[in-house]
Order: structure tokens, then C-alpha cells, then sequence
């Protein structure tokens, strides 16, 4: 087995929205290296919890520390690429205007700017659609196009708040398979999820619901801890527990 | 550096884009200042007076060549025309004594009425009084109404079509979640505001140079003082309007409230930046102007175009003009902190 080092470390995170309590005193760890899905229903407080994660928002009690340092913190978001669930993009402009924008962001220019471009827009197979300006995408272009510009900095940690939806089965593969790719070059992948099959494909999962960790786990553990075959199953058994 | 700068192309790329923002950025006002000038300097009015009885000598020597005479036998009949709206007042004479009856309802033409009657019951020639000579300090004698509105109403269109249109951009930012997205990447937050104040400053430029062109050179609105002076005033302004707009954005939620600021933040500018004279406002509200940007900006702008007054008396109202734009931007900032605290 190879040495697990914590990419992503959640001491004791809970947030609250007024007297509405979202997050409820979390504690997890991610691994470097490896594919973390974060399950749970609608409303469980996912994207609160990776919106702390990439620097957006701060927990109300607890802390979230990124490789090593407290965030938020503004030196760290370099190393971080984030995908929001609802899809950012300037509509009037071309795909390939949004993508050199945000790379200007990140300090890419030139050679280098041009080349991550045409390979981020290859992994979401785009790259034929660089010239459309962005109202005119599907929705499922919308969201690859968000994926594309979350991966335009080779960030060592990537935070895709359900970066797969609306996007159909054929496609989904093939980013499932990029997203296997980034891994093999060790970077770190937290997904947001309600898709079962993809659940199955992520290295470890977190089960969220009403803002409690209820199980963390490989699917394999999961399934074996709770005697049933598929991760839906595990899923509503951990749900009905409570 | 470079984020500012890729902000700033983003944000004209963004600008260029939308054709009809354009049009109405430049189009509405020379439309609007077209509309006032003709206005303005329209052709003196014509009062159309009766006179009932009027003695054999006064309406020999009276001036019929700026006033509509009607002569009338009986009073009655005056008096039905001006009911009827078809006079603007009559003259009777009564034992010789004359009477003006006005209709009034219309100040313009009571004020032209006055004006002619009293010219035609001045003591005539028959006195030697020196003719009284008339120069001007600033402008000239035949400086009309338009060249004095003219620069408040330059500035007021900078300042409100930048506002608005600047705020809704911002406002867009937020609601598209883009301004969130921008949050979670190295961008600064000063980077944020500065990009928006020179994106839109770029293009205030550009805008407020064809407006003041067409106002000076087309329409001859007095420009007396250096052109480069007004383009400084408005550039200023509208760094002013655009970091209020873009702080007031925070406060809206969609684009509907983002114009009900309208009313109260902008319209109230344009009473207390002299389109009015402020003397005549009330003590306790007078206040108000010095907290108005456009104030600073019309003064400023009138002291070029109609005083010819250079960079020595304007520079005060420019730094008050500065000071407003970093007061929003530091109040930006601030309202940004409620993203990323960081
Ligand atoms: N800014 C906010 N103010 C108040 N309540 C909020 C805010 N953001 C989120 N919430 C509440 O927090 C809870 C969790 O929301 P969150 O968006 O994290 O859910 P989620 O797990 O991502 O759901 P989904 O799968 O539908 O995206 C919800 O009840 C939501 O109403
Ligand atoms: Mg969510």
C-alpha cells in the first residue's frame, strides 16, 4: 500500500445559514492521489461543504485545511481547480474567449496558453466548438466547457461539484476516463455525485445527509458493511439508519 | 498586471458585443441633446394681444413686429377670445387708463406677454436717456439656455448611462455566478474593481468624446475652455458613477432593482448639480449638493465650457471626484469580503 498523506483535512467543519444548520461537525480526510465522491441527497449541503473546500465560503465552527494550510487562503487557490454547479460562463463570449480569459487568470500566456487550451478542450471533446459563442451551447457543452476551464491550470487538486450532469452516457465515460488519467498523474479529485454507477467508479466515497457524514468508505467497504450489492442500496440503508 | 488587463479585454469584448447597449451608450444622448437644442433655441415667442379701445397714438408707435394685435371694439369680445384660448391677453383702455388681462395659465408666454407690454408702455423716445450698455463677464449676452444646461447635462449622461450600465454588469457577474467563479481564481478583489473601472473608463472615454464632439462642434454648445479638460472631468465622473453602481449592484438582486436607484440616486443628482440655481433651494437641503458627485462635476465642467477656466480652478472638483471613486472602491472591496474573505 502505498503512504496515504491527507490532501484535504476536515477538522470539525460545521455551518450554519442563520439558526439553519447545514453542515454538521465534519471530520474527513482525503488522500492525495485519489478520487473522493461526496454522495448524498438533494440539499445535503455538498456544495457548501466543497465551496469551503476551494476558498468561497468559511465554516462556521472548525477548520478546513489544504495541503497542510488553513483555508481560506489565497495561496492556495492556484493549486486548486473548482467546477461550480451551476455552470459560470460569459454567454456572449466564444468558448475559446471564456477559455483564454480564465487561463489569463492563472498567468498562462503564449505557448503554453495555447496548448492547454487545445488539450482541455480535446478531454471534454470540444474542440471542434471553440468558435461558438457560449449562448449558443448545449446545456451538456455549457458543462464541459466549465470542466475544460477547472482543468486549464493542471491544479493538483480538482473540486467538481456534480461536474457530469446533463452530459450523456457516451461522453460521461470518456471524462470519467480523463478524470482516471488525472489521477494517474496524482492529482487529487473530489466529486460531487447523486449518479450510482459513478459512485462505484471513486476510489473512496463520503456519505452526506442533512449535513451529517453518515459513512466514508470504498464502495467496497460500503457495500460489505452493509450486506447489500450496489451503492444505492448502501445509500438507503445508511438513510434509513437514522 | 496581467489579470487586470485580462479583465479589461474581457470586459470591452463583452461591451462590443452587445450592439444595442452601444447604440443607446451613444445614440441617446445626442438624441436627447439634439431634442434640447432645438428646444432651447427655438424662434422667440409670439404673444397674441387684443386692444379694446386703444388711443389713436399708442397704436401708431407701438412695435406690432413682435406681438400678434388684435383690435376690438367691445371688451366682451376680448374677453371670450382669451376664455377661448385664441389670445394670450388684452389691453383695455378705460379713460385712458390702460388694463392688461392675462390668460396665464402658460409662465413662457405670460413671460413673453410681460415682456412686449412692457416695452410698449416704456416712456418712449422722448427721453434722452443713454442707452445702457450691456457686456458679459463669462459668455456672452447671447449665451443661451442650452450652452448653460449643455455641460451639466454632458456630465449627467456620463454619469447616469455609465451607473447603470456598469451596475448591471456587475450585477450579472453575481447573479450569472461568474463573480464567484472569478473568486476561486487568483484574482484579486482590487483586481476585480480595478478591471471594471478601467474596462468601463476605456470606454467612457471613447463615448463621452463622440457626445461632447457632436455637442460642441454640431450643435455649437460654448466651449470656451480646453477639450482635453472636459474629457478629464468626464473621465473622473464616470469613475465616480461606475464604483457607485458597481457597490449599489451588491444591493440589488436583479436587474429591475438595479433601476429603482434610478430615482433615488441619480435623478436627485441632477437638481442639486446647478441645473437649477441653487441659491434658491431651500437652506436646510442646500447640503446635498456637496455630496453629489455630479455637482462637483457640472461646476467643473461649466467653469471650462462657459468661464473658460483652465486646470488651476478645476483641479479641487477633480480630486473631490477622486475621492468619491476611492471611497466606493474601498466599500467594494469590503462588500467583496462577503465571497471570499480572503
Ligand atoms: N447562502 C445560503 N443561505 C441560506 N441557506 C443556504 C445557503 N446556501 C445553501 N443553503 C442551504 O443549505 C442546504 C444545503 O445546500 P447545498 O447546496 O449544500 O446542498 P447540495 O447537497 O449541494 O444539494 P444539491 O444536490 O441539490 O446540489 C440547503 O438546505 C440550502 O437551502
Ligand atoms: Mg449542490
Amino acid at each position: 500500500m502505498k503512504q496515504k498523506n491527507a490532501c484535504v483535512s476536515i477538522q470539525n467543519v460545521s455551518k450554519s445559514f442563520g439558526t439553519h444548520s447545514v453542515l454538521r461537525d465534519i471530520h474527513l480526510d482525503i488522500y492525495e492521489g485519489e478520487i473522493f465522491g461526496l454522495l448524498g441527497p438533494s440539499g445535503a449541503g455538498k456544495t457548501t461543504l466543497v465551496k469551503e473546500l476551494a476558498g468561497l465560503d468559511t465554516p462556521t465552527e472548525g477548520t478546513n485545511f489544504l495541503f497542510g494550510q488553513k483555508m481560506p487562503n489565497l495561496s492556495l487557490i492556484e493549486r486548486i481547480g473548482y467546477m461550480a454547479q451551476s455552470d459560470a460562463l460569459y454567454t456572449e463570449l466564444s468558448a475559446k474567449e471564456n477559455l483564454r480569459f480564465f487561463s489569463e487568470l492563472y498567468g498562462l500566456k503564449g505557448k503554453k496558453q495555447a496548448e492547454r487550451m487545445e488539450e482541455v478542450a480535446k478531454v471534454v471533446q470540444l474542440s471542434n466548438h471553440l468558435a461558438k459563442v457560449v449562448s449558443n451551447y448545449s446545456g451538456g457543452m455549457k458543462r464541459r466547457l466549465s470542466l475544460a476551464i477547472a482543468l486549464l491550470h493542471e491544479p493538483e487538486l480538482l473540486i467538481l461539484d456534480e461536474p457530469t450532469v446533463g452530459i450523456d452516457p457516451v461522453l460521461r465515460k470518456n471524462i470519467w476516463h480523463a478524470f482516471q488519467e488525472l489521477k494517474e498523474q496524482g492529482k487529487t479529485l473530489i466529486v460531487t455525485t447523486h449518479v450510482m454507477d459513478e459512485a462505484d467508479k471513486c476510489d473512496r466515497l463520503g456519505l452526506l445527509r442533512d449535513g451529517k457524514l453518515i459513512a466514508v468508505g470504498t464502495p467496497d467497504e460500503l457495500k460489505k458493511q452493509t450486506g447489500t450489492k450496489t451503492i444505492e442500496e448502501a445509500f438507503l440503508y445508511f438513510g434509513g439508519e437514522r | 498586471m496581467m489579470r487586470v488587463t485580462a479583465m479589461v479585454k474581457r470586459i470591452l469584448k463583452q461591451l462590443i458585443r452587445d450592439k444595442r447597449t452601444i447604440g443607446l451608450l451613444i445614440f441617446a444622448p445626442i438624441l436627447v441633446l439634439t431634442m434640447l437644442y432645438f428646444v432651447f433655441t427655438g424662434d422667440d415667442y409670439i404673444p397674441r394681444i387684443g386692444l379694446v379701445d386703444a388711443p389713436e397714438p399708442f397704436v401708431e408707435q407701438m412695435d406690432d413686429s413682435k406681438a400678434a394685435i388684435t383690435i376690438f371694439k367691445e371688451e366682451g369680445e376680448a374677453e371670450e377670445k382669451v376664455a377661448a384660448q385664441e389670445l394670450d391677453a388684452y389691453i383695455a383702455f378705460v379713460d385712458n387708463q390702460p388694463e392688461l388681462v392675462l390668460e396665464g395659465s402658460d409662465p413662457t408666454v405670460t413671460g413673453a406677454t410681460m415682456e412686449w407690454v412692457q416695452e410698449a408702455f416704456q416712456p418712449g423716445q422722448q427721453e434722452n436717456m443713454p442707452q445702457l450698455k450691456v457686456e458679459t463677464v463669462f459668455g456672452s449676452d447671447d449665451m443661451g439656455q442650452f450652452d448653460y444646461f449643455g455641460p451639466v447635462l454632458l456630465g449627467f449622461f456620463v454619469f447616469f448611462f455609465v451607473f447603470l450600465i456598469a451596475g448591471v454588469s456587475f450585477l450579472r457577474e453575481r447573479t450569472t455566478g461568474t463573480l464567484e467563479r472569478l473568486l476561486a481564481t487568483p484574482l484579486r478583489k482590487w483586481e476585480i474593481v480595478v478591471g471594471y473601472v478601467i474596462g468601463f473608463g476605456i470606454f467612457t472615454m471613447i463615448q463621452s468624446t463622440i457626445i461632447a464632439s457632436y455637442a460642441v462642434y454640431v450643435l455649437g454648445m460654448v466651449m470656451e475652455g480646453a477639450f482635453f479638460h472636459v474629457l478629464l472631468v468626464i473621465l473622473l465622473l464616470s469613475f465616480t458613477a461606475l464604483s457607485l453602481g458597481i457597490l449599489l449592484s451588491t444591493f440589488a438582486h436583479n436587474e429591475l432593482q438595479m433601476m429603482q436607484f434610478i430615482p433615488i440616486i441619480v435623478v436627485p443628482q441632477i437638481f442639486f448639480s446647478g441645473l437649477f440655481n441653487l441659491e434658491t433651494v431651500a437652506e436646510w437641503l442646500s447640503w446635498i449638493s456637496y455630496i453629489t458627485p455630479l455637482y462637483y462635476a457640472a461646476d467643473a465642467l461649466r467653469d471650462i465650457m462657459v468661464r473658460g477656466y483652465g486646470f488651476a480652478e478645476i483641479y479641487m472638483n477633480l480630486i473631490i471626484l477622486l475621492g468619491f471613486t476611492l471611497f466606493f472602491i474601498m466599500m467594494n472591496i469590503l462588500v467583496l469580503r462577503k465571497f471570499r474573505t480572503m
